[in-house]
């Protein structure tokens, strides 16, 4: 089945405006359920981290200069946690490496 | 007081408060739209993608199912998995508003719901004028978009070296939000671990490697996500 482009930008739109407007104008109070307050804490570093890897190993000209990223990136976030930062360190691991291979 | 001084004062301060963000926006869309470029889509595209969405990890993720061809509805609930967590934000900013606020402003307050605006309006004293929010937005916005349309439209032009090394920025950030959360909790490291792996597991697998990237997202999401909930509940300081 072929896909329309707009049509995908359309549903995302309205998806993600949908998660942002409804609690403002119709649930307007807190989330008090642990279970679901729980879930909700946890989902965006399962997402992430399902994203990124092993999607980042094959994001570059090699496995090499992007091993050579995720490395850094991982380490870096580790010892310090900026975020533009550890991406333009990232950044520089894979330009370094693609260097050295090429 | 006159009402229309304040709102403009506060939207002035959300400009300035705004502009940090702005610059920030600026290089991440910047590699988000090399990533839209590579599944497919124009400057163009990639730009209105932006200014509709507003949302880094959540643009990604509409990224993934459009490259693997994923179906409308895969896009529907892969969107609402990979904000869900602007829908927390919500909330806490629907408390921060005067409980009287009007629907308008309410439709209005709902489009810049991002991580770091909402982080700037939550730090503001007291209730929350909503012209604060515009004011933000009506500068990280253009940021936002234009980073991600000259992304998508220069990746042509960069070299390639340099277009390889800049489609690892998004991943970057993405370790530099998990990893720092990783090593000061527990759980976090354990489903973060947990995560990588299987959805290693599932590119590799031949069965469960039929599976789209966008469909992976959310299978893995719900399940190791409310697995944690589940065994692991969060308590309310935490949580904050």
């Amino acid at each position: 089945m072929n896909h329309s482009i707009a049509l995908y930008l359309l549903v995302a739109a309205a998806t993600i405006y949908l998660i942002r407007m409804l609690p403002m104008t119709l649930i307007r109070r807190d989330i008090r359920n642990p279970f679901i307050r729980s879930f909700l804490y946890y989902v965006p570093y399962v997402t992430l981290a399902v994203m990124t890897f092993p999607a980042i190993l094959s994001a570059t000209g090699s496995s090499v200069s992007a091993w050579a990223g995720f490395l850094t990136g991982s380490v870096l976030a580790y010892i310090d946690g900026n975020l533009f930062r550890v991406a333009l360190c990232s950044c520089v691991a894979v330009y370094l490496a693609e260097l050295l291979i090429h | 007081m006159d009402e229309k001084r304040v709102n403009r004062s506060w939207f002035f301060r959300g400009m300035k408060d705004g502009i940090p963000i702005a610059l920030g926006y600026f290089a991440v869309a910047f590699a988000l739209g090399i990533a839209a470029k590579k599944a497919g889509l124009s400057a163009v595209q990639a730009g209105v993608m932006s200014i509709t969405m507003l949302a880094s990890a959540g643009q990604y993720g509409a990224i993934t199912v459009i490259a693997g061809g994923g179906g409308y509805l895969q896009m529907a609930v892969t969107t609402l998995i990979v904000n869900l967590r602007y829908l927390l934000m919500s909330c806490a900013l629907s408390q921060k508003v005067d409980p009287g606020l009007g629907m308008r402003h309410r439709l209005l307050l709902s489009y810049p719901v991002t991580d770091e605006i909402f982080g700037i309006a939550m730090a503001v004293e007291g209730r929350l004028n909503p012209f604060y929010n515009y004011g933000a937005a009506a500068v990280a916005s253009p940021g936002w978009t234009l980073g991600a349309f000259l992304g998508a439209a220069a990746g042509a032009i960069l070299p390639r070296r340099v277009e390889n090394a800049l489609s690892v920025a998004l991943y970057g950030m993405f370790l530099a939000i998990i990893i720092p959360a990783a090593k000061k909790n527990k759980v976090v490291a354990l489903i973060v671990s947990l995560s990588m792996l299987c959805s290693f597991l599932f590119s590799r697998l031949p069965v469960l490697g039929q599976i789209s990237s966008g469909m992976q997202i959310i299978l893995l999401t719900v399940l190791i996500a409310g697995a944690a909930a589940f065994f692991f509940p969060v308590k309310e300081e935490e949580n904050a």
